[in-house]
């Protein structure tokens, strides 16, 4: 998940410092500022009404980069449109909770880590896995070997960087499985705490912070490396998710949509140039950081990630070993206290699968 | 002329060859020294910049985190709190243009006493200064905040563009707020200024080396944080770009640079132009400024002076072939003509005038020299060809001279057809056109045949001469006296009277009696002739007798034999024992002997054959000096007369 777009927290204080400094532009900005969305939403329903499609609206976890290179190539070449749907996909990022979104209705889709619905679900929000996108844990441990540390037990007592929230519990599994007691530090979305030395182990996803890492100039032998999974953590993170209650309204239409994204995925990984042309426009769009390698490698590290490693696996499909693994792990650290029931967790028993 | 021309142009090819060898090097080493030099000076005055631009840069950065650290330095040493807290910072951001936004965050432990707002922050709007603390503790798991923190000690932020316009880089100074509370220094806050670096951006863009030289500055982690490309800018890492152009070096020059080292390096720049590149570090930022140089703009005035005089050269070149060809051909030239008409001359046309002679160098001396050897070759050849015509009429005189010795001897065989009680058979083969050997036979009566063979002393001409004489002197008196010894005496007297060049002659004359076989003969100092009886071959035993012409009174003696039929009496000369193999071997009367009883079977012609091929095989084409002649005689008895 995270990207961090690296700085972008302090960025944002920046720029709610220099709004002030811009108000002589305030009217002209405001009237744009009501004028396009209405004249775009006036397109769009036109659009919509002729071609007889389902508006609905995807958030992805974060702000736009390769991580959701198959949303962005289903809409791009009228996957979503093949499959009777007009998405609008919105702009996740700092202050932009898929969750929240989904919540509050301003989104039908969300992307959302198995964990987050696992989670929500327990709280009493019902959430359904319309599609299971990244089958295993993708999350790192990334230490320095100058820094002495060659295995697990190396890390016993050293300051280890966590995300906040459920994004820390595979590392915390992690900790556990090996007996380690270590200096929490709350670890943003940038990986500079690390590169300046301030901790001596830091969270990174391997298809973001660790290449990040090594875009600072440490190689790869420097580096010694905890890949979760391969430590027996095995943790399901990126899935679509819809709302019960929205699921039931229309099951045909999310499943639908599941289907549509899940092309979109088999596109962009047949077609890595063009999909990396469309995650750069995105991301110049959106406004944040825009390196050709770093998405390169992100989307390279997605198909590794998504596409099945064995043909009895099914892209897309929420494994069942994997789905109790994560609620087991999560029921132990007391964040739920039931593990749904997976049929209806995926939206089976309601579909007749 | 080919050979004026070959002269010519070997010549002027060395001296052209030489010549561009000994400028391409001069002009190379110019070249390449030059190179060398302007790199050096190149690299004296890049590093003259970074390192001024560095300084300008480093007294600015230094003098706000001086500011953030003397806040800070106050706040541990003072109690400020909330109002004075905000005050002081207000006042510091006053007194200090360079630094936009000025603030403090705390630690949210109640042991360390945070304040209210536990964020209190000011930042510039044109000259009013806004207050606008921060309440939602997000500072606490921020870079600006943490990385001080952990590390105790001041830090500076990897820059990022302000969201609101996106094209200012701002960047945080942070210093560590200590709280000591008499066991540990634990860190309770931090100070921080957050600073524009738009006049940085400025700085580092008007750095400006040749036309196309530029400079760029690189974060701590390798970011661009200028470049002349914006697409650059804090999108890509100095390690994502060499990773995306499959750059290794340039991965390897980044590594150095983020570790703070500096150097001049060349480099393929992103457009793929060669350049040179010189890096050094901002030490409180740890940032990096290179300044970039294109090699063909950087070595352009070196190489156009480099092809001006290589220009001149290759003119210098030309003319100077031109010249030594001219030259050349200039000396060379009399050596064709003179070459031409030696030519004519060796192709016999002597009356070929030869050139003109000009002058009294070598050409000149040559000149004369063959003019004198062109009069001697003529006079030579006139005399030559006098002697030669005079050889030739000698030549078809002997020629003719041959014929008549040739047919003076008896050459028919079988010379007898009706005679079948005995077979003669002869040969001659002169060493020389005419020779001084001869043979002879004829009946002088029905009964008796008078048989000779003769070797006069000498060869040649002369022996000839003498050997007709006294050819013809056997047969007169042979056919007149009868008996060989008579015949001899006979000969000898008339050959002496008148003998004042002193020649002789050996003669053996034989006279057989056809009805019983008996031989009477007489010997003047001739070989004994071999008697080949019943399969074997002997000499006959014979008195010697003194050879025929130098003493008038000499008296020969007459022997006899008889030969049964079948027995075979062969007569020759020296010619034979004497003929010579070419390692001088002689090949002797033994060597006779036995091809002759080898052939003893043989009819009389094929016997002589024999001899004669023995004798040839013998001298294997040595020159003989001797002739060569040999007369067989064999008697088959009356009963061969009668069948």
């Amino acid at each position: 998940m995270p990207l961090v777009p690296s700085n972008f927290i302090i960025a944002n204080r920046h720029m709610r410092r220099r709004e002030h400094a811009i108000t002589g532009n305030r009217r002209l900005a405001m009237w744009i500022g009501l004028a396009v969305p209405l004249v775009l939403f006036w397109l769009c329903l036109a659009h919509a009404r002729a071609e007889g499609l389902a508006k609905v609206r995807l958030m992805p976890l974060w702000s736009p980069q390769a991580q959701f290179a198959g949303y962005y190539m289903a809409r791009e070449k009228g996957i979503y449109a093949r499959y009777g749907l007009d998405v609008d996909i919105l702009e996740g990022g700092p202050g932009r909770s898929p969750l929240q979104s989904l919540i509050s209705g301003e989104v039908d889709f969300a992307v959302l880590w198995l964990a987050t619905a696992l989670q929500q679900n327990d709280d009493g929000l019902k959430l359904v896995n319309l599609a299971q996108i990244i089958q295993r844990s993708s999350l790192m441990l990334v230490a320095k070997k100058a820094s002495g540390i060659a295995g697990p037990a190396d890390l016993q007592g050293r300051k280890v960087g966590l995300w906040a929230g459920e994004l820390s519990l595979p590392v915390l599994a992690f900790l556990e499985r090996y007996h380690l007691h270590v200096q929490r530090i709350s670890q943003a979305y940038t990986v500079n705490l690390f590169l300046r030395g301030g901790i001596d182990a830091a969270s990174a996803m391997w298809y973001n912070e660790y290449h990040t890492i090594l875009n600072a100039g440490i190689n790869p032998d420097e580096l010694q490396v905890f890949s979760l999974h391969e430590h027996g953590i095995s943790f399901p993170e990126d899935g679509l998710y819809a709302l019960e209650q929205g699921y039931r309204k229309d099951p045909a239409r999310a499943r639908a949509f599941a289907q549509a994204s899940l092309e979109g995925w088999r596109y962009a990984f047949a077609h890595p140039e063009e999909t990396l042309e469309v995650v750069l426009r995105r991301m110049r769009e959106a406004k944040v950081p825009a390196s050709r390698s770093h998405q390169q490698w992100m989307l390279a590290r997605m198909r590794d990630l998504i596409m099945p490693a064995d043909a009895t696996e099914t892209l897309g499909r929420l494994q069942l070993a994997g789905f109790q693994a994560a609620g087991t792990i999560l029921h132990n650290h007391g964040v739920i206290k039931d593990i749904p029931d997976y049929a209806t967790f995926t939206g089976d028993a309601d579909a007749g699968h | 002329m080919r050979a004026t021309k070959s002269i010519a142009r070997t010549f002027t090819l060395i001296v052209s060859v030489c010549t561009v060898l000994i400028f391409s090097v001069a002009i190379g080493s110019f070249y390449h020294r030059s190179r060398v030099a302007l790199e050096q000076e190149v690299a004296n005055n890049a590093a003259h910049l970074v390192l001024a631009s560095i300084n300008r840069v480093e007294t600015t950065l230094h003098a706000i985190g001086k500011v953030a650290e003397d806040t800070s330095r106050s706040l541990e040493i003072a109690g400020y709190h909330d109002q004075s807290l905000t005050t002081l910072l207000k006042e510091t951001l006053l007194d200090n243009r360079d630094i936009h936004g000025f603030g403090a965050a705390f630690d949210l432990n109640p042991a360390f006493n945070p304040p209210h707002p536990v964020v209190p922050y000011y930042f510039r709007q044109g000259e009013r200064l806004v207050f606008a603390p921060e309440g939602n503790f997000q500072h606490l798991s921020q870079d600006w905040y943490q990385i001080p923190k952990e590390l105790g000690q001041m830090a500076w932020s990897e820059p990022s563009f302000d969201k609101a316009s996106g094209t200012i880089l701002m960047t945080s100074c942070s210093v560590p707020i200590f709280s000591d509370n008499g066991r540990e220094k634990q860190v309770r806050g931090v100070v921080v200024a957050d600073v524009s670096l738009e006049w940085l951006t400025e700085l580092v863009a008007s750095i400006r080396v040749l036309d196309t030289g530029y400079s760029f500055l690189l974060s701590r982690n390798g970011t661009f944080l200028t470049h002349p490309d914006r697409d650059l800018i804090m999108n890509e890492t100095i390690f994502s770009l060499a990773e995306s152009r499959h750059k290794p070096d340039l991965r390897e020059i980044g590594r150095k640079m983020v570790l703070g080292e500096s150097g001049f390096v060349a480099y393929t720049n992103i457009h793929d132009v060669s350049t040179l590149m010189y890096y050094a570090p901002v030490p409180s930022t740890g940032w990096t400024l290179a300044v970039v140089f294109p090699e063909a703009e950087l070595y352009a005035d070196v190489r156009n002076l480099t092809l001006v005089v290589a220009g001149i050269a290759l003119a210098g070149i030309l003319l100077l072939t031109a010249a030594v060809y001219w030259v050349a051909r200039r000396v060379t030239a009399p050596l064709g003509a003179l070459a031409e008409a030696t030519e004519a001359i060796a192709s016999g046309h002597f009356d070929t005038e030869l050139p003109a002679v000009k002058s009294s160098d070598e050409v000149g001396k040559l000149t004369l020299a063959f003019t004198a050897m062109t009069g001697a070759l003529k006079k030579y050849i006139r005399n030559l060809t006098e002697t030669t015509a005079a050889k030739e009429r000698i030549q078809s005189e002997l020629k003719m001279a041959t014929d008549i010795q040739a047919s003076l001897l008896p050459q028919l065989f079988p010379a007898f057809p009706d005679r079948p009680e005995f077979d003669i058979h002869a040969a001659m083969d002169p060493a020389k056109e005419v020779g001084g050997d001869f043979y002879d036979f004829f009946f002088i009566d029905p009964t008796n045949l008078c048989f000779l063979m003769a070797d006069v002393a000498d060869k040649g001409v002369p022996a000839a001469l003498y050997m007709m004489v006294a050819k013809i002197l056997l047969k007169t008196e042979g056919q007149r006296l009868g008996e060989p010894e008579q015949i001899l005496s006979r000969v000898n007297e008339i050959l002496a009277a008148d003998n004042d060049s002193c020649m002789f002659t050996t003669v053996f004359c034989a006279i057989l009696n056809t009805e019983n076989g008996e031989v009477r003969f007489a010997n003047a100092g001739h070989n004994a002739p071999v008697l080949i009886s019943g399969g074997q071959a002997n000499f006959l035993s014979i008195r010697a007798g003194f050879v025929l012409g130098p003493i008038a009174e000499t008296v020969y003696t007459a022997e006899r034999i008889t030969l049964e039929p079948g027995d075979v009496l062969f007569l020759y000369t020296d010619g034979i024992t004497e003929a010579k193999s070419r390692s001088e071997e002689l090949y002797g009367e033994e060597r006779l002997l036995q091809t002759l009883q080898a052939a003893s079977r043989q009819e009389l012609a094929e016997m002589i054959r024999t001899v004669r091929a023995e004798v040839f095989r013998h001298a294997d084409g040595a020159p003989q000096s001797d002739d060569v002649t040999m007369l067989a005689i064999k008697y088959r008895g009356m009963a061969a007369r009668n069948p």
